[in-house]
């Protein structure tokens, strides 16, 4: 099956808070974007797998989220739960493009 | 952001060390450019008397390899010297052509042998005792030849001397003076230690002055000033070293003896900083290794733009190595009017000890045969100790029977490296360390003048053997390996500033945790108030949007109520407030407060702003709520007016940082309707005073307070609670509640600590200023255009 994208754009790099998440809603869904100290920019579904949590609020060390609710520790890169916890939650591409920041979600 | 450009000349310890600190401190702020005149990595200059010795390669005393350079991404030129810099365009010229611009450039020269202008200096066979090269070359020469001279007869002569008997040669030394090392030893120590040498084989020609290098070509000798003369195939000089000022010099950057630097290394060219044996620090010029490193550190702050109180001089210590003599010396040798002296001596065993004392003061040391207190006597020089402490610790040590255990956690072991007792036993306890080798691998003890090697293995011994000693601390979390009181003890001496500088500066094995940065991010802002900035990054989201997170994601909101005192006003516009933005439940609090739930996000700061009160704190670990009875005014009971108490403990504390939450009560009497036996700080009025309660709980582990004082008026009551808090703040751990703490340090401790006037006086000051930078967090964020534009708004496409 054939899957296309299309690129979403949320606004500029400087509209993102540093070492925090941003919360991003294109549509109905609700997606938690990053700014790590890098400079790197993540985009990752905002629901933490264990109960729901809202993962742009939780706290940003190097590429791992520490969810809000009850702690569990997931990748901003690529969305997987980190051990002793287990799961994963949906990452999109994410695209710079001069100033400008765009998410890649299905069409 | 663009990398600066930093350059450095000279790839030896010096500077070298200090790019290892500037790694440590901010391992992507710089791009870095190396030149060095030799062709191998940085290598242990101070052990190449090892490598002339026989037995070590020069592999074995390389202290970064090649792939080091590979890994920092570190752009290394090895066997290219620079021979220019021009300081107005920043740039430096090499030998081989290559040009190379800076922003930052730090000349790390070293120093060259001082070579005597003899006659006869030039001729074939006069070396100097100085790089690798010099090595190779006598090792040659030792395979030709048989007789070599070496002239000068201090640490360096006899270290070369040592080494070519090794190769198999004849050696006489030559010294100006009556006895040897005489800038290190004192006469008796120098005269012990010619005698030890000579039964070693090697031969001293005191007192002599050098006049003339005899030979042709190729050196045949010496000529002294007494008219005597020796034979000699090779003639080592080790007089004494320079600083390597040429290059800086042609620069046009103000030279003396070395390069003229500040307390920061800069020199009085801006941009340009100067490092190690080529660098002149009020007046000194050091020639060991120590002084280079603390340079190092401070340089590396310097280039990262951190603070600190700056260079400040070295006290020097000296170690002989040369094998089967033990000489070490520090501070002041020789005694004048002014000193007293503790000394003693064996001759049978060849031991003697000095220890030079001014004003009760150890200012000095000299010891020969038996060296093992060489780390702790440098260390009391240091600090200043008085002669009981070292007799004292001298009696311990006879008792336990080991050095090393009487130590303090925080004393020296490598002054070269500046490596504590406590850093080395963390390191083998959290590692699992067996050898000294690999406590140097992880410590950078024992890597540079290796003298303190025998104190390494006693820490080993004993902590290895000792399981007692094995689980005393407990680290922050699994990122590092300290504790909290390490950490605290580090921010402390560094002025650690914020959370990444913590992070590097005491090497973090990750990017931190939920765990540690909260943490960091209290006890930097408790030790540092006034300065420190708050980072919100660090904070847990409910600190972070100063609201209570909800299982669905939406937030309660809670005003402050002072003392749980409200007005119909204030009631009106919670209505109002609450029916505009139909938030999901309006529920009166534990802590006698009216709590708004259910509310979006983006909702927050309008809420707030129509609100128009304070943020009533339900959120953060600090002062929540002070809880109070109706009091006096109304209460037939009532002794007390604890309304009144209640809103001045609310005013006075609120917005505080503490290490938990801390709820508070006031009850008019002893029937405690506000609860003041579950609180962290709970006051029950009596008749004519106030009793003080602590580290009460009515959470998950139900604890009674403990009764501190009693006082008959309200502003001593009012002063104890701000020294009990502050001492809490400054002495708990993240996240321990006043009642596990108060268990912890015992209620009797605490009594005795706050008994003190004048701590409770000084405690004040403390929590008075961090009170003086309190804002209300809700005001804040509704006049900060980037605040709510961060925090509270989603983007909706």
């Amino acid at each position: 099956m054939e899957k296309t994208l299309r690129s979403v754009l949320i606004g500029e790099l400087g509209d993102l808070p540093q070492k925090l998440g941003k919360t991003v809603m294109i549509g109905s869904k609700e997606i938690a974007v990053f700014k790590m100290e890098n400079g790197d920019i993540t985009a990752i579904e905002n629901r933490c797998p264990h109960k729901g949590g809202v993962l742009a609020e939780g706290i940003l060390n190097g590429e791992y989220v520490f969810c809000p609710m009850h702690d569990w520790k997931i990748s901003v890169k690529d969305g997987k739960v980190q051990a002793p916890d287990v799961g994963c939650v949906k990452s999109y591409p994410v695209e710079i493009i001069g100033n400008q920041v765009y998410i890649l979600i299905n069409k | 952001m663009k990398k600066q450009k930093l350059v450095l000349i000279g790839n030896g310890m010096a500077g070298i060390r200090a790019i290892e600190e500037v790694l440590k401190i901010n391992p992507n702020g710089f791009e870095i450019t190396i030149f060095g005149s030799e062709p191998y990595p940085n290598y242990n200059r101070i052990q190449l008397s090892k490598v002339l010795q026989g037995g070590t390669s020069v592999s074995d005393i390389t202290l970064n390899e090649w792939v080091w350079y590979e890994d920092n991404n570190i752009q290394l030129y090895p066997g290219e010297s620079v021979t220019s810099i021009n300081t107005k365009t920043k740039r430096v010229t090499t030998d081989k052509g290559r040009i190379e611009s800076y922003d930052q450039l730090i000349i790390a020269t070293g120093s060259n042998p001082f070579m005597l202008p003899l006659p006869g200096a030039d001729r074939e066979g006069v070396k100097a005792f100085r790089n690798i090269k010099d090595c190779e070359e006598m090792i040659e020469y030792s395979k030709k030849y048989k007789k070599a001279a070496v002239i000068g007869g201090g640490l360096l002569g006899l270290e070369a001397a040592r080494g070519l008997l090794n190769l198999g040669m004849k050696v006489d030394v030559i010294h100006i003076n009556d006895y040897l090392m005489e800038r290190q030893l004192d006469r008796t120590a120098g005269k012990l230690l010619q005698s030890q040498l000579e039964q070693q084989g090697m031969n001293f020609l005191l007192q002599k002055n050098t006049v003339e290098i005899t030979g042709r070509k190729q050196v045949t000798g010496l000529k002294f000033s007494d008219g005597s003369k020796i034979k000699a195939d090779l003639v080592v000089m080790a007089v004494g070293i320079k600083p390597n000022v040429d290059l800086a010099k042609a620069a046009g950057i103000p030279v003396n003896r070395g390069i003229i630097v500040n307390d920061y290394l800069e020199t009085e060219v801006a941009n340009v900083f100067a490092v190690g044996e080529c660098a002149e620090h009020r007046g000194i010029a050091y020639g060991l290794v120590a002084p280079l490193y603390q340079q190092g550190q401070v340089l590396a702050k310097r280039l990262c733009g951190i603070s600190d109180m700056g260079y400040q001089g070295s006290v020097l210590s000296t170690q002989l190595k040369v094998s089967g003599v033990d000489v070490f010396s520090a501070g002041q040798i020789n005694e004048d009017n002014r000193t007293k002296v503790f000394k003693s001596y064996d001759d049978y065993h060849g031991v003697y000890k000095k220890i030079l004392i001014e004003d009760g003061k150890i200012t000095g040391a000299v010891l020969f045969g038996d060296t093992k207190d060489g780390s702790k006597l440098f260390n009391f020089i240091q600090k200043g100790a008085l002669i009981e402490e070292y007799l004292q610790s001298a009696q311990d040590v006879e008792t336990e029977g080991n050095v090393a255990a009487s130590m303090a956690d925080n004393e020296l072991i490598c002054g070269c490296n500046g490596v504590t007792k406590g850093s080395i036993v963390e390191a083998i306890k959290a590692n699992n360390l067996t050898t000294v080798d690999q406590v140097k691998g992880c410590t950078n003890a024992s890597r540079s003048c290796g003298g303190c090697k025998s104190l390494v293995s006693d820490l080993l011994a004993c902590t290895i053997g000792d399981q007692y000693q094995a689980d005393q601390k407990e680290a922050i979390c699994s990122c590092t390996t300290l504790s909290r009181d390490e950490v605290l003890a580090e921010i402390r001496e560094k002025g650690l500033t914020h959370i990444r500088e913590v992070m590097n500066v005491l090497e973090w094995k990750t990017d931190g945790c939920s765990k540690c940065k909260p943490a960091l991010n209290y006890y930097l802002g408790m030790i540092d108030p006034m300065k420190y900035q708050d980072e919100r990054e660090a904070r847990y989201v409910n600190e972070r949007m100063h609201a209570n997170i909800q299982k669905d994601g939406t937030y309660s909101v809670v005003p402050r109520m002072y003392g749980g005192v409200t007005t119909s006003e204030d009631l009106r516009k919670i209505a109002d407030v609450a029916d505009k933005y139909k938030v999901g439940m309006i529920k009166v609090t534990g802590g006698q407060r009216i709590d708004l739930l259910g509310v979006y996000k983006e909702d927050l700061p309008k809420i707030w702003e129509e609100l128009n009160m304070p943020s009533g704190s339900a959120y953060s670990k600090g002062l929540r709520t002070v809880k109070t009875c109706v009091g006096e005014n109304y209460c037939r009971f009532g002794t007390q007016d604890s309304i009144e108490m209640g809103i001045r403990l609310e005013r006075k504390f609120e917005g505080l940082n503490t290490p938990h939450k801390v709820k508070m009560a006031v009850s008019a009497c002893p029937r405690n309707c506000a609860e003041s036996g579950i609180k962290d700080v709970g006051i029950v009025g009596v008749e004519g005073a106030w009793e003080m309660y602590v580290g009460g709980n009515g959470g998950t582990h139900l604890r009674e307070a403990d009764l501190l004082f009693k006082f008959k008026t309200g502003d001593e009551l009012v002063e104890m609670i701000g020294a009990f808090l502050q001492y809490y703040r400054e002495s708990a751990n993240y996240l321990e509640r006043t009642s596990a703490w108060v268990e912890r340090l015992g209620i009797d401790h605490i009594r005795e600590i706050l008994c003190d006037e004048l701590m409770v006086k000084e405690y004040n000051r403390r929590i008075n200023e961090a009170l003086s930078v309190v804002q209300d967090p809700w005001k804040e964020a509704i006049n900060n255009k980037n605040l709510l534009r961060d925090l509270y708004q989603t983007v909706k496409i």
